[in-house]
This record gives structure tokens, sequence and C-alpha cells, in this order.
């Protein structure tokens, strides 16, 4: 009588999470995939699938998005792991994550407009290179200043799960890599990276999954030069307002992420990895 | 002893120091090949620093560590001809038993059907001859110490350095593995060095312990030598349990305590000297209070199993303790007699080199 009561109380802590999960994960997706059986005169059809996979346009469209997010997620790994690395070094590491995070907290789009001042013809970084002698040069509106400023705004997101997984080594694995005579390249290579390689999937679910459908940043500071998934989409459903073939984009992009994540999560690591 | 007895470790003039905190205060210490040595002392003495430095992880402040007739004071870790068992064993979670005690062949090199060879007898040396698929998570703690003694040994070292590995088992397990330890040392005549904060395993394996307390070593010596000759109140204290009384030695072989004077074997110090006598409570017999050589009477007793820890006071209000294989009744006075062997005077202040002079001096009488 008590547990079937203690049962229904404990339930009932799982319905405001259930709703939201509900009204705002499962009925949207669901609303997309069926919107994306519709034609723009809203016949059903499967014109838009066809389409989709038939037309060079949106398969250019689709190895496009895939290639900028892989080169998004590089450009952050390469940064992020050695700064996650020597953050756990440092004597206060709480401090210096904060200051990582923080930029997080500035709205995005406020972030994007900053880098078209900064990457502006007659904006700081142009003055740094005339000021050095090998400028000014077009920095807005190229796919370099795309993936920097991408980069830049996912590092925080990159940076913290490394950083989790390096902090929760042991000092002692490292004592004995060496011990037994590892050089510190191998110590690196065989025990320290091996071992944080579940911080590392987890950075690059953060920010490979939302470097997919990036158009804010393409349109601001690519130029529109780089035209992702995540642009047709919008295009779609602003511009040309054909919501089926925006929604058909909409569940490929699903689908794609679904298969990262299952490539990323899906050979877990060994249990008790950490502490 | 040998002629070419060339210590295989040497420390010379060895200190450590954080800041203005002394870890280590001018560490001698000379450890002979294939010997079981041990570091004992509370936590924080510096055993364990003592070990680091000889691995490795870490430098002396100044003075010199020697391995093997050269100096590797700046000598990377991991080309040091040691190996190190720690005391959370630090198996790589990502690898299986058999490629943990591979690790260090790998790197080396070595062929591949040696290293199979070498991890197979290392694992049977430790009795896991089995589990070389086993993942690190799936094996008991007992298990992964001796995958990481394994481990240590593949690499066949000449010194193998123990950071207080058995500190994690359970009293059963450790006891086994103190005997396994001690027979694998004897059968392979490497060096052990090993520390540990446990004074009965220090007894029990030890050819030679060194005492240590606030980052100076107090005593080096044998198992007996340390229980029978402490050289000052904190070993007598550390090491097993003892009755420190304070008297006056008043001529050579005569000490007075608790207001009488015994006959003792200790020699040495000046006329009327201030001293302390130690007498451990298994050398104390309990005899009817008009025989005794000291009157005591019983405040409480405990049953140990086999023996019963007798606590009295005397006169003075000294506490004694006492081990015997009878019971005392609670508030009456009981006597107590000894020898004139079990009686060990320390002086005061005295260093080791002086104790060790004067033993030297007076133990042939």
């Amino acid at each position: 009588m008590q547990q079937k009561q203690r049962l229904t109380r404990s339930t009932a802590y799982f319905i405001p999470y259930t709703l939201w999960i509900v009204l705002f994960v499962i009925a949207p997706v669901l609303l997309l995939i069926y919107q994306s059986f519709f034609n723009i005169d809203g016949q059903f059809t499967f014109a838009n699938y066809q389409t989709y996979f038939a037309s060079s346009t949106y398969l250019m469209m689709t190895v496009n998005s895939v290639w900028y997010a892989f080169l998004i997620t590089l450009a952050t790994l390469l940064i992020s792991y050695p700064t996650a690395y020597l953050l756990n070094e440092t004597k206060h590491p709480q401090l210096w994550l904060l200051l990582i995070i923080m930029p997080t907290w500035i709205n995005l789009l406020l972030k994007a407009y900053a880098f078209i001042g900064i990457f502006s013809q007659a904006g700081i970084a142009n003055q740094f290179l005339s000021f050095i002698g090998i400028g000014p040069k077009q920095l807005l509106f190229t796919n370099f200043s795309f993936i920097f400023v991408a980069a830049y705004i996912q590092i925080p997101f990159m940076v913290l799960p490394i950083y989790n997984s390096i902090s929760e080594l042991k000092p002692s694995y490292v004592n004995a890599s060496r011990d037994l005579g590892a050089t510190n390249w191998q110590t690196f290579s065989r025990v320290i990276f091996p071992l944080t390689l579940p911080g590392v999937k987890a950075g690059i679910q953060a920010v490979f999954i939302p470097s997919l459908s990036l158009f804010m940043l393409t349109r601001l500071i690519g130029g529109n030069k780089v035209i992702t998934l995540g642009t047709a989409i919008e295009e779609h459903f602003l511009t040309t307002m054909n919501w089926g073939m925006g929604s058909t984009i909409g569940v490929v992009l699903i689908i794609a992420m679904v298969i990262i994540m299952w490539l990323t999560s899906g050979r877990q690591p060994r249990k008790g990895l950490t502490k | 002893m040998a002629v070419n007895a060339q210590p295989i470790i040497r420390l010379t003039n060895v200190c450590k120091s954080y800041g203005d905190h002394q870890i280590l205060k001018n560490i001698n210490l000379e450890l002979e090949a294939g010997k079981f040595y041990t570091l004992l002392g509370p936590s924080g003495c510096g055993k364990t620093t003592i070990l680091r430095t000889i691995a490795g992880f870490t430098d002396a402040t100044s003075g010199q560590v020697e391995f093997d007739g050269q100096v590797i004071n700046t000598l990377p870790a991991n080309q040091r001809q040691l190996n190190t068992v720690f005391q959370d064993y630090a198996l790589f979670p990502h690898l299986t038993v058999a490629e943990n005690v591979a690790f260090g062949l790998k790197l080396q090199k070595v062929a591949k059907t040696e290293i199979n060879q070498r991890v197979q007898e290392a694992l049977a040396l430790v009795q896991l001859a089995d589990f070389g698929d086993r993942e690190i998570s799936e094996i008991s703690g007992g298990q992964q110490q001796r995958v990481a003694i394994a481990r240590a040994l593949v690499m066949r070292p000449k010194v193998l350095l123990l950071d207080e590995p058995l500190s994690a088992l359970d009293a059963k397990l450790r006891k086994d593995m103190q005997y396994e330890l001690r027979d694998l040392q004897q059968r392979l005549g490497i060096t052990f060095l090993f520390v540990t904060h446990d004074q009965e395993e220090a007894l029990a394996m030890s050819d030679e312990i060194f005492v240590m307390n606030s980052g100076e070593i107090l005593q080096g010596g044998t198992p007996v030598d340390i229980y029978d000759e402490p050289i000052n109140h904190f070993v007598a204290n550390f090491i097993g349990e003892s009755n420190i009384i304070p008297g006056q030695m008043k001529q050579d072989y005569e000490v007075e305590f608790v207001g009488k004077r015994f006959e003792c074997a200790d020699a040495g110090m000046r006329p009327n000297e201030d001293v302390e006598v130690v007498l451990r409570p298994e050398d104390l017999d309990i005899v009817a209070a008009d025989q005794g050589k000291l009157v005591v009477t019983v405040d409480s007793q405990l049953f140990r199993g086999n023996y019963f820890e007798i606590v009295a006071f005397d006169a003075d209000q000294n506490e004694w303790l006492v081990h015997s294989t009878n019971p005392a009744d609670e508030g009456t006075p009981i006597g107590l007699t000894f020898d004139p062997q079990d009686i060990h005077v320390m002086r005061l202040h005295e260093s080791e080199a002086a104790f060790d002079a004067r033993l030297e001096q007076y133990e042939d009488d």
C-alpha cells in the first residue's frame, strides 16, 4: 500500500519532464516527419525525398555541411584538448574554466556581429595585418573566418567534457607509465589519451551535431558562400515557403545526428575508466 | 660479508622541502642487493617521499641518490632500472590484465613471442595464470594487487619499490600477501624496498627496517634489534607495545625506577643520568604481591584471545601494560617480575651513531 503510494509519487515527479519532452521534442519531430510527406500544394507525396536524393544540389549541400562540421569540430578539438590539459595543470582551474565558459553567456548573434566588426576591412584584425605589413586582406565572408568563428563559439562545449575526463585521471597512472619506461609522448598516446577518450567523444557530440545545422554564421560570417543544410532549411521555411522540402532536409539532418550519436557512443569504452 | 658489497641504492644527505616545509631532513640510507627493506613510520613522516625520490617521481632538494654506483639524481623515471608497485595499484583500466603486464615490455620493443612468454611467467608467479584476458574492473582488489606486482616484476628490475601496497586489503588477505611477498622476494633475489605504517607488517617481512618520524630516519636495523633495543621513546612506542618509565642510571648495569634499583644489561651512561626504561608487556610475569619486584594495582583488563591485556598502576601512578595468560582481579595488588635482560634503558637524546657505538662497546661484556 505504502509502496504503491511512493511509486505513484515518484511517477508524478516525471510528469513535468515528460510533458516537456512530448510537447517540445516528440511532437515537433513527428510534425516534421508528417510535413515532409507533403508538397508545396499540400498533397501527400514522396517527391521531397526523391528530390533530395536525386538532386546534386542537395547532396552537395549535405557533403558541405558534413565537411564543414568536421573541420569545425577538428579545429575545436585541436584547440580544446591542449587547453583542457593545461587547465588541469594550473593552480586555479575552476577560475580559468569560468573564463572559458563566460562567452557562452553572450548571445550568439551578438558574438557574430562583434566578429563582423573585428574581421571587417577597417577592423582590428586588418589593422594588425597592415601593421605587420601583410594587409589589409579580405577576412570577412571567407571559409576561414566561418570556421574560425564557429570554432570560437564551440570551444567551451569541447573544453568542458575533456577537462572533466582529464581531471579525473589518477596522477599515479602517469607515474606508473613512466615507471614502466614510457616517454612523455608514449605516456600521452598510450595512457592519457585513451583514458580521456570518453570526454573527447562527448565533446565531439556536443560540437559536431550543432555544427551540422549552423545557418546564422554561414550568412553573417561566411557570407552565404558556404551553403549548408541549415541555410537550406531556413530558405525553405522563410523564403520559398516550401515547408515540405524544409522538413525533409530536417528529417535527413535528424537521421544524420542519430547516426553520429550512435557512432560516438555505441562502442562504449570499458567500465571503470576513471576514479 | 662479501668484499664487493656495493650498495644497490645509496642516499647521501638527501633533503627535500616544499617552501619552508622540510619533508626529508638529511637522509642517509644504504640498501644491499637482494634484501627486503622496509621504511616504517606514521603517515606524513616522509617515507613515501623517499620512495618517490628513488623512483624519480620527485627530485631531492639536495643530496645524492645513487643506483648501482651511478648518481641518478637527474635520470628521468622512465630510464631507471627499478619499478614501483603503487598504493592504488595504478593499473590501466583501458587494458586487460595481460596488456597491463605487457605494457613496459611493448615499450622496450621486445619480440611478441617473448612478451607473451614473459607475461605468462609473471602472471603465473603471482598465481593469476588464467586471468590474462580479464578486464581490470572484473578482478578483485587482491587480484589487482597481484597484477600490479606482476607488471613491475616482468620488467626484471634490480629493485622493486612497494608503496603501502597492502593497505587496501582486508586483514586476512593482507597476511597471505605478507607471506607471498616475502616468499617472492627470497625466490627472485630482487631488492625490495617496502613502505608501510604497519609495524607488524614491517617486523614480519623485513630483513632490515628503517624507522622514520618527521622526515628523519631514527633507527635502522633488523626487526629483532629494533624490537629489543629501540633507540628512543618514539621507536619503543611505535614498534610493538611498551611500558616506558622514567628512571635514573645509577652506574653501569644498575638502573633505578619507581624508587627501586634493578640490575640491567645496559651501560655506558653517566652516573645518575636521567633515562627512560622500556619493559615489554610480554616480558612481565605476574606473581603474588609480596614476591614481585614491583607491586602494581590492577585497573582493568581485556581478553585478547591468546592473552589477557592487563592495565595496572604502580605507587608513582605509572601505567603498566601486562600481557598474561591468566586473568587478574581488578582492584587487587599484584607483583611483577622480570629478568635483568628484559630491561632496556634509553638515553634521552642519543644519536643513532652514538647508540650503535655504545651498544657495540658493551655488548660483549
